[in-house]
Protein backbone atom coordinates (compact mmCIF):
# COMPACT_ATOMS: atom_id res chain seq x y z
CA UNK A 1 0.00 0.00 0.00
CA UNK A 2 1.69 3.22 -1.28
CA UNK A 3 -0.47 6.13 0.57
CA UNK A 4 -3.02 6.98 2.95
CA UNK A 5 -6.16 8.18 1.20
CA UNK A 6 -6.38 12.29 2.20
CA UNK A 7 -9.01 13.07 4.68
CA UNK A 8 -11.81 15.22 3.62
CA UNK A 9 -14.61 16.66 5.79
CA UNK A 10 -18.57 15.95 4.75
CA UNK A 11 -21.18 18.72 4.75
CA UNK A 12 -25.00 18.14 4.38
CA UNK A 13 -27.62 20.56 3.59
CA UNK A 14 -30.90 18.69 5.33
CA UNK A 15 -33.98 18.84 3.56
CA UNK A 16 -35.42 21.63 4.77
CA UNK A 17 -33.33 24.74 3.49
CA UNK A 18 -31.16 24.72 6.03
CA UNK A 19 -26.82 25.65 5.93
CA UNK A 20 -24.48 22.67 4.91
CA UNK A 21 -23.96 21.19 8.24
CA UNK A 22 -20.36 19.35 9.22
CA UNK A 23 -21.30 15.75 9.93
CA UNK A 24 -18.04 14.11 10.21
CA UNK A 25 -14.91 13.23 7.86
CA UNK A 26 -14.09 10.29 5.49
CA UNK A 27 -10.66 8.80 3.64
CA UNK A 28 -11.57 9.46 -0.20
CA UNK A 29 -8.61 9.29 -3.13
CA UNK A 30 -10.40 12.64 -4.99
CA UNK A 31 -13.27 14.99 -4.19
CA UNK A 32 -15.30 12.70 -6.37
CA UNK A 33 -14.78 9.85 -4.38
CA UNK A 34 -15.27 11.68 -1.02
CA UNK A 35 -18.50 12.43 -2.89
CA UNK A 36 -19.55 9.35 -3.51
CA UNK A 37 -18.28 8.05 -0.04
CA UNK A 38 -20.53 10.39 2.06
CA UNK A 39 -23.34 9.27 -0.15
CA UNK A 40 -22.79 6.22 1.52
CA UNK A 41 -21.48 6.86 4.47
CA UNK A 42 -23.67 9.62 6.01
CA UNK A 43 -26.72 9.86 3.64
CA UNK A 44 -28.57 5.91 3.91
CA UNK A 45 -31.62 7.64 5.29
CA UNK A 46 -32.43 10.74 2.98
CA UNK A 47 -30.10 12.56 5.67
CA UNK A 48 -29.74 15.32 3.19
CA UNK A 49 -29.94 17.34 -0.36
CA UNK A 50 -26.62 18.26 -1.02
CA UNK A 51 -23.06 17.62 -0.35
CA UNK A 52 -19.91 19.65 0.49
CA UNK A 53 -16.28 17.67 0.62
CA UNK A 54 -13.25 19.98 1.63
CA UNK A 55 -10.33 18.33 1.55
CA UNK A 56 -9.17 18.90 5.91
CA UNK A 57 -5.67 20.28 5.26
CA UNK A 58 -7.45 22.87 3.78
CA UNK A 59 -9.52 23.87 6.42
CA UNK A 60 -8.33 26.91 8.98
CA UNK A 61 -9.22 26.39 12.30
CA UNK A 62 -8.92 28.66 15.25
CA UNK A 63 -6.95 27.50 17.83
CA UNK A 64 -8.66 26.76 21.70
CA UNK A 65 -6.21 28.89 23.38
CA UNK A 66 -7.56 31.98 21.04
CA UNK A 67 -11.42 31.16 22.48
CA UNK A 68 -10.93 34.04 25.10
CA UNK A 69 -9.34 37.00 22.54
CA UNK A 70 -11.89 35.84 20.23
CA UNK A 71 -15.25 35.21 21.98
CA UNK A 72 -14.82 37.05 25.49
CA UNK A 73 -14.94 40.71 23.83
CA UNK A 74 -18.80 40.38 22.58
CA UNK A 75 -19.82 38.98 26.27
CA UNK A 76 -19.79 42.37 27.45
CA UNK A 77 -21.61 43.42 24.37
CA UNK A 78 -25.59 42.77 26.18
CA UNK A 79 -26.90 45.84 24.07
CA UNK A 80 -26.19 43.73 21.23
CA UNK A 81 -29.17 41.76 22.11
CA UNK A 82 -33.37 42.75 21.57
CA UNK A 83 -33.85 41.65 24.66
CA UNK A 84 -31.53 44.91 26.70
CA UNK A 85 -33.96 47.12 25.29
CA UNK A 86 -37.39 47.40 27.64
CA UNK A 87 -40.23 48.11 25.52
CA UNK A 88 -43.34 49.74 27.19
CA UNK A 89 -46.10 47.03 26.65
CA UNK A 90 -48.29 50.07 25.48
CA UNK A 91 -46.38 50.14 22.68
CA UNK A 92 -47.23 46.71 21.92
CA UNK A 93 -45.53 43.77 19.74
CA UNK A 94 -41.87 45.18 18.47
CA UNK B 1 -18.73 -3.99 24.97
CA UNK B 2 -17.65 -3.70 21.39
CA UNK B 3 -14.69 -2.40 23.46
CA UNK B 4 -14.04 -4.74 26.21
CA UNK B 5 -11.56 -4.28 29.05
CA UNK B 6 -10.05 -0.60 27.95
CA UNK B 7 -6.89 -0.11 30.09
CA UNK B 8 -6.05 3.19 30.78
CA UNK B 9 -2.52 3.29 31.97
CA UNK B 10 -3.41 4.73 35.65
CA UNK B 11 -2.47 3.11 38.98
CA UNK B 12 -4.88 4.42 40.46
CA UNK B 13 -7.07 7.71 39.87
CA UNK B 14 -5.63 10.93 41.27
CA UNK B 15 -8.27 13.38 43.52
CA UNK B 16 -8.19 17.34 41.94
CA UNK B 17 -5.71 18.00 45.00
CA UNK B 18 -3.33 16.07 43.53
CA UNK B 19 -3.26 17.37 39.84
CA UNK B 20 -1.17 20.47 38.29
CA UNK B 21 -3.72 23.29 37.09
CA UNK B 22 -3.64 22.66 33.87
CA UNK B 23 -4.70 18.88 34.52
CA UNK B 24 -7.35 20.10 37.29
CA UNK B 25 -9.04 22.46 34.95
CA UNK B 26 -9.19 19.74 31.88
CA UNK B 27 -11.34 17.05 35.35
CA UNK B 28 -13.01 19.94 36.23
CA UNK B 29 -14.49 20.74 32.57
CA UNK B 30 -15.25 17.23 32.37
CA UNK B 31 -16.81 17.45 36.07
CA UNK B 32 -19.03 19.80 35.02
CA UNK B 33 -20.13 18.22 31.97
CA UNK B 34 -18.30 19.73 29.13
CA UNK B 35 -17.08 18.31 26.06
CA UNK B 36 -13.97 18.01 25.19
CA UNK B 37 -12.73 18.65 21.53
CA UNK B 38 -10.02 17.42 19.68
CA UNK B 39 -7.20 20.43 19.65
CA UNK B 40 -7.48 20.76 23.79
CA UNK B 41 -5.15 19.93 25.96
CA UNK B 42 -6.28 16.53 27.44
CA UNK B 43 -3.70 14.02 29.85
CA UNK B 44 -2.02 11.72 27.63
CA UNK B 45 -3.44 8.62 29.85
CA UNK B 46 -7.40 10.21 28.66
CA UNK B 47 -6.32 10.54 24.96
CA UNK B 48 -4.76 6.67 25.06
CA UNK B 49 -7.33 5.25 26.60
CA UNK B 50 -10.14 7.31 24.27
CA UNK B 51 -7.90 5.93 21.34
CA UNK B 52 -8.03 2.53 22.07
CA UNK B 53 -11.65 2.19 23.42
CA UNK B 54 -12.55 4.01 20.00
CA UNK B 55 -10.77 2.11 17.99
CA UNK B 56 -11.59 -1.33 19.58
CA UNK B 57 -15.23 -0.39 19.01
CA UNK B 58 -14.64 0.61 15.41
CA UNK B 59 -12.94 -2.83 14.81
CA UNK B 60 -15.91 -4.56 16.22
CA UNK B 61 -18.18 -2.70 13.91
CA UNK B 62 -16.17 -3.73 11.12
CA UNK B 63 -15.28 -7.29 11.99
CA UNK B 64 -18.56 -7.57 12.93
CA UNK B 65 -20.06 -7.29 9.67
CA UNK B 66 -18.57 -10.95 8.84
CA UNK B 67 -21.02 -13.25 10.77
CA UNK B 68 -24.26 -11.71 9.35
CA UNK B 69 -22.53 -11.31 5.57
CA UNK B 70 -22.26 -14.94 5.83
CA UNK B 71 -26.47 -15.25 5.61
CA UNK B 72 -26.47 -12.50 2.82
CA UNK B 73 -26.26 -14.96 -0.05
CA UNK B 74 -29.25 -17.41 1.46
CA UNK B 75 -31.58 -15.17 3.27
CA UNK B 76 -34.80 -16.61 2.98
CA UNK B 77 -36.65 -13.87 1.12
CA UNK B 78 -35.37 -11.07 -1.28
CA UNK B 79 -36.85 -8.58 1.41
CA UNK B 80 -34.83 -10.03 4.35
CA UNK B 81 -31.77 -10.22 2.22
CA UNK B 82 -32.15 -6.51 1.32
CA UNK B 83 -32.51 -5.47 4.74
CA UNK B 84 -30.00 -7.83 5.84
CA UNK B 85 -27.63 -6.09 3.59
CA UNK B 86 -28.93 -2.45 4.77
CA UNK B 87 -27.68 -3.38 8.06
CA UNK B 88 -24.43 -4.69 7.21
CA UNK B 89 -23.80 -1.54 5.43
CA UNK B 90 -24.94 0.53 8.50
CA UNK B 91 -22.33 -1.36 10.26
CA UNK B 92 -19.73 -0.19 7.82
CA UNK B 93 -21.08 2.64 8.31
CA UNK B 94 -20.38 3.07 11.83
CA UNK B 95 -17.31 1.91 11.99
CA UNK B 96 -15.83 4.88 9.17
CA UNK B 97 -17.65 7.12 12.15
CA UNK B 98 -15.76 5.73 14.18
CA UNK B 99 -12.36 5.38 13.14
CA UNK B 100 -12.51 9.40 12.50
CA UNK B 101 -13.74 9.89 15.80
CA UNK B 102 -10.29 8.17 16.69
CA UNK B 103 -8.49 10.12 13.79
CA UNK B 104 -8.80 13.38 15.88
CA UNK B 105 -6.45 11.46 18.70
CA UNK B 106 -3.80 11.50 16.68
CA UNK B 107 -3.76 8.14 15.18
CA UNK B 108 -4.12 7.31 11.67
CA UNK B 109 -6.67 5.04 9.67
CA UNK B 110 -3.75 2.56 8.50
CA UNK B 111 -2.11 2.30 12.03
CA UNK B 112 -5.24 1.31 12.92
CA UNK B 113 -6.05 -1.64 10.56
CA UNK B 114 -2.14 -2.08 10.60
CA UNK B 115 -3.18 -2.49 15.03
CA UNK B 116 -6.19 -5.04 13.91
CA UNK B 117 -4.61 -6.92 11.17
CA UNK B 118 -1.29 -7.73 13.23
CA UNK B 119 -3.94 -9.07 16.20
CA UNK B 120 -2.51 -6.05 17.93
CA UNK B 121 -5.78 -4.56 18.31
CA UNK B 122 -8.80 -6.30 20.07
CA UNK B 123 -12.33 -6.30 18.87
CA UNK B 124 -15.28 -7.59 20.60
CA UNK B 125 -15.05 -11.26 21.69
CA UNK B 126 -18.82 -11.72 20.43
CA UNK B 127 -17.88 -12.02 16.41
CA UNK B 128 -15.85 -14.88 17.36
CA UNK B 129 -18.74 -17.53 16.76
CA UNK B 130 -20.23 -18.74 14.18
CA UNK B 131 -23.90 -17.94 12.29
CA UNK B 132 -25.06 -21.57 12.11
CA UNK B 133 -28.79 -20.69 10.84
CA UNK B 134 -30.54 -18.35 9.77
CA UNK B 135 -32.05 -18.05 13.48
CA UNK B 136 -28.62 -16.63 14.43
CA UNK B 137 -29.10 -14.00 12.27
CA UNK B 138 -32.27 -12.55 14.72
CA UNK B 139 -30.65 -13.59 17.69
CA UNK B 140 -27.66 -11.62 17.05
CA UNK B 141 -29.91 -8.30 16.02
CA UNK B 142 -31.83 -8.87 19.05
CA UNK B 143 -29.14 -10.29 21.49
CA UNK B 144 -26.15 -8.71 20.31
CA UNK B 145 -27.13 -5.17 19.04
CA UNK B 146 -29.61 -5.14 22.10
CA UNK B 147 -26.55 -5.07 24.25
CA UNK B 148 -24.49 -2.80 22.40
CA UNK B 149 -27.26 -0.41 22.52
CA UNK B 150 -27.23 -0.61 26.59
CA UNK B 151 -24.00 0.35 26.09
CA UNK B 152 -23.78 2.77 23.37
CA UNK B 153 -26.84 4.96 24.52
CA UNK B 154 -24.90 6.13 27.60
CA UNK B 155 -21.74 7.06 25.52
CA UNK B 156 -23.79 9.45 23.57
CA UNK B 157 -22.94 12.04 26.66
CA UNK B 158 -18.97 10.63 26.52
CA UNK B 159 -17.09 13.45 27.76
CA UNK B 160 -14.96 13.42 24.27
CA UNK B 161 -16.91 15.65 21.21
CA UNK B 162 -16.51 13.14 18.47
CA UNK B 163 -16.70 10.03 20.14
CA UNK B 164 -20.54 11.28 21.69
CA UNK B 165 -21.27 12.29 18.52
CA UNK B 166 -20.45 9.39 16.50
CA UNK B 167 -22.92 7.45 19.40
CA UNK B 168 -25.42 10.19 18.35
CA UNK B 169 -25.61 8.69 14.75
CA UNK B 170 -25.11 5.14 16.21
CA UNK B 171 -27.79 5.23 18.33
CA UNK B 172 -30.47 6.24 15.90
CA UNK B 173 -29.55 3.50 13.50
CA UNK B 174 -29.02 0.30 16.02
CA UNK B 175 -32.35 0.75 16.87
CA UNK B 176 -33.25 -0.67 13.90
CA UNK B 177 -31.00 -3.58 13.66
CA UNK B 178 -32.67 -4.78 16.98
CA UNK B 179 -35.98 -4.51 15.77
CA UNK B 180 -35.09 -6.04 12.51
CA UNK B 181 -33.51 -9.18 14.67
CA UNK B 182 -36.64 -9.62 16.85
CA UNK B 183 -38.77 -9.43 14.12
CA UNK B 184 -37.00 -12.36 12.22
CA UNK B 185 -37.39 -14.33 15.55
CA UNK B 186 -41.45 -13.06 16.03
CA UNK B 187 -41.82 -14.76 12.44
CA UNK B 188 -39.91 -18.08 13.05
CA UNK B 189 -41.34 -18.92 16.36
CA UNK B 190 -44.97 -19.06 14.57
CA UNK B 191 -43.40 -21.59 12.01
CA UNK B 192 -42.82 -25.09 11.66
CA UNK B 193 -41.53 -26.50 14.76
CA UNK B 194 -38.15 -27.29 13.85
CA UNK B 195 -38.20 -23.50 13.25
CA UNK B 196 -39.02 -22.61 16.30
CA UNK B 197 -36.44 -25.12 17.41
CA UNK B 198 -33.51 -23.63 15.36
CA UNK B 199 -34.44 -20.34 17.19
CA UNK B 200 -34.04 -22.13 20.74
CA UNK B 201 -30.79 -23.33 19.18
CA UNK B 202 -29.43 -19.95 18.31
CA UNK B 203 -30.64 -18.14 22.07
CA UNK B 204 -28.59 -20.90 23.50
CA UNK B 205 -25.83 -20.62 22.11
CA UNK B 206 -25.97 -16.99 21.88
CA UNK B 207 -27.36 -16.15 25.31
CA UNK B 208 -23.51 -16.38 27.26
CA UNK B 209 -21.79 -14.92 25.18
CA UNK B 210 -24.02 -11.51 24.72
CA UNK B 211 -23.63 -11.54 28.97
CA UNK B 212 -20.29 -11.59 28.06
CA UNK B 213 -19.93 -8.76 25.54
CA UNK B 214 -20.40 -6.54 28.62
CA UNK B 215 -17.20 -7.90 29.68
CA UNK B 216 -15.88 -9.50 33.71
CA UNK B 217 -17.22 -7.51 36.79
CA UNK B 218 -15.03 -4.23 36.98
CA UNK B 219 -16.42 -3.28 39.82
CA UNK B 220 -12.80 -2.77 41.72
CA UNK B 221 -10.82 -2.05 38.35
CA UNK B 222 -8.92 1.16 38.59
CA UNK B 223 -9.42 0.74 35.03
CA UNK B 224 -13.02 1.24 34.69
CA UNK B 225 -13.01 3.66 37.94
CA UNK B 226 -10.60 6.13 36.01
CA UNK B 227 -12.58 5.91 32.78
CA UNK B 228 -15.73 6.51 34.63
CA UNK B 229 -13.76 9.54 36.41
CA UNK B 230 -13.28 10.94 32.76
CA UNK B 231 -16.60 10.32 31.71
CA UNK B 232 -15.81 7.81 28.72
CA UNK B 233 -17.41 5.33 30.75
CA UNK B 234 -20.89 5.67 32.43
CA UNK B 235 -22.13 2.53 34.25
CA UNK B 236 -20.09 -0.40 35.70
CA UNK B 237 -20.42 -3.37 33.78
CA UNK B 238 -22.67 -5.81 36.35
CA UNK B 239 -24.94 -2.34 35.92
CA UNK B 240 -25.16 -2.83 31.98
CA UNK B 241 -25.26 -6.82 32.43
CA UNK B 242 -28.61 -6.49 34.72
CA UNK B 243 -30.28 -4.10 32.78
CA UNK B 244 -29.91 -6.44 29.50
CA UNK B 245 -31.62 -9.15 31.22
CA UNK B 246 -34.07 -7.49 32.97
CA UNK B 247 -34.84 -6.33 29.39
CA UNK B 248 -34.32 -9.66 27.27
CA UNK B 249 -35.54 -11.75 29.57
CA UNK B 250 -39.44 -11.04 28.96
CA UNK B 251 -38.53 -10.72 25.39
CA UNK B 252 -37.87 -14.27 25.35
CA UNK B 253 -41.10 -15.10 27.54
CA UNK B 254 -42.45 -13.36 24.56
CA UNK B 255 -41.39 -15.57 21.59
CA UNK B 256 -42.31 -18.59 24.07
CA UNK B 257 -38.49 -19.28 24.68
CA UNK B 258 -36.36 -20.51 27.93
CA UNK B 259 -33.12 -18.90 28.50
CA UNK B 260 -31.09 -21.11 29.12
CA UNK B 261 -29.66 -20.21 32.58
CA UNK B 262 -30.46 -22.32 35.53
CA UNK B 263 -30.22 -19.58 38.22
CA UNK B 264 -32.03 -17.29 36.40
CA UNK B 265 -35.21 -16.46 38.92
CA UNK B 266 -36.84 -13.01 39.24
CA UNK B 267 -35.68 -11.27 42.48
CA UNK B 268 -38.57 -8.89 43.68
CA UNK B 269 -36.57 -7.39 46.67
CA UNK B 270 -33.97 -5.68 43.85
CA UNK B 271 -36.98 -5.29 41.35
CA UNK B 272 -34.70 -7.54 38.82
CA UNK B 273 -33.53 -10.82 37.83
CA UNK B 274 -31.09 -13.05 39.91
CA UNK B 275 -28.88 -15.14 37.15
CA UNK B 276 -25.83 -17.08 36.82
CA UNK B 277 -22.44 -16.28 36.23
CA UNK B 278 -21.25 -16.64 32.63
CA UNK B 279 -18.09 -19.31 31.74
CA UNK B 280 -15.39 -16.78 32.07
CA UNK B 281 -12.20 -18.80 30.93
CA UNK B 282 -14.35 -19.15 27.58
CA UNK B 283 -14.25 -15.61 27.64
CA UNK B 284 -10.66 -14.44 28.18
CA UNK B 285 -9.93 -17.80 25.65
CA UNK B 286 -12.00 -15.89 23.19
CA UNK B 287 -10.21 -12.62 23.94
CA UNK B 288 -7.01 -14.24 24.11
CA UNK B 289 -7.72 -15.26 20.40
CA UNK B 290 -9.02 -18.92 20.70
CA UNK B 291 -12.71 -18.77 20.32
CA UNK B 292 -14.43 -20.83 17.34
CA UNK B 293 -13.98 -18.51 14.78
CA UNK B 294 -10.82 -16.17 15.86
CA UNK B 295 -8.76 -17.12 13.18
CA UNK B 296 -11.36 -17.05 10.13
CA UNK B 297 -12.19 -13.59 10.92
CA UNK B 298 -8.87 -11.96 11.15
CA UNK B 299 -8.08 -13.85 7.79
CA UNK B 300 -11.22 -12.62 6.34
CA UNK B 301 -10.00 -8.90 7.04
CA UNK B 302 -6.32 -9.86 6.24
CA UNK B 303 -7.59 -10.69 2.74
CA UNK B 304 -10.20 -8.42 2.41
CA UNK B 305 -7.22 -5.55 2.69
CA UNK B 306 -4.56 -7.41 1.08
CA UNK B 307 -6.87 -8.35 -2.09
CA UNK B 308 -8.09 -4.60 -1.91
CA UNK B 309 -4.82 -3.08 -2.83
CA UNK B 310 -4.49 -2.66 -6.17
CA UNK B 311 -8.00 -1.49 -5.87
CA UNK B 312 -6.75 1.46 -3.92
CA UNK B 313 -3.83 1.94 -5.33
CA UNK B 314 -5.50 2.22 -8.55
CA UNK B 315 -7.86 5.06 -7.38
CA UNK B 316 -4.72 6.93 -6.20
CA UNK B 317 -3.74 6.83 -9.46
CA UNK B 318 -6.72 7.96 -11.16
CA UNK B 319 -7.02 10.22 -8.97
CA UNK B 320 -3.19 11.81 -9.44
CA UNK B 321 -3.28 11.14 -13.68
CA UNK B 322 -6.81 13.54 -13.08
CA UNK B 323 -4.41 15.71 -10.98
CA UNK B 324 -1.84 16.71 -13.33
CA UNK B 325 -3.95 16.83 -16.77
CA UNK B 326 -6.09 19.44 -14.72
CA UNK B 327 -2.68 21.17 -13.73
CA UNK B 328 -1.62 20.65 -18.12
CA UNK B 329 -5.06 22.02 -19.13
CA UNK B 330 -4.26 24.96 -16.45
CA UNK B 331 -1.19 26.03 -17.90
CA UNK B 332 -2.46 25.64 -21.82
CA UNK B 333 -5.35 27.49 -21.28
CA UNK B 334 -2.86 30.30 -19.88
Amino acid sequence: MSSEWPLWEVFIRGQHGLNHRHVGSLHAPDAEMAVNNARDVYTRRNEGVSIWVVRSSDITASAPSEKGPLFDPSNSKVYRHPTFFDIPDEVGHM
Amino acid sequence: MYAQMVKTDSARVKTLDEMDPVERAFQERVDAGQKIEPKEWMPEGYRKTLMRQISQHAHSEIVGQLPEGNWITRAPTLERKAILLAKVQDEAGHGLYLYCAAETLGISRDEMYEQLHSGKAKYSSIFNYPTLSWADIGAIGWLVDGAAIMNQVPLQRCSYGPYARAMVRICKEESFHQRQGFDILMKMVKGTPAQKEMVQDALNRWWWPSLMMFGPSDDASVHSAQSMSWKIKQNSNDELRQKFVDQTVPQAEYLGLTVPDPDLKWNVEKGGYDFGEPDWTEFFAVIAGNGPCNAERLGARQRAWSDGAWFRDGLVAHADKMKSRRAAAQVAAE
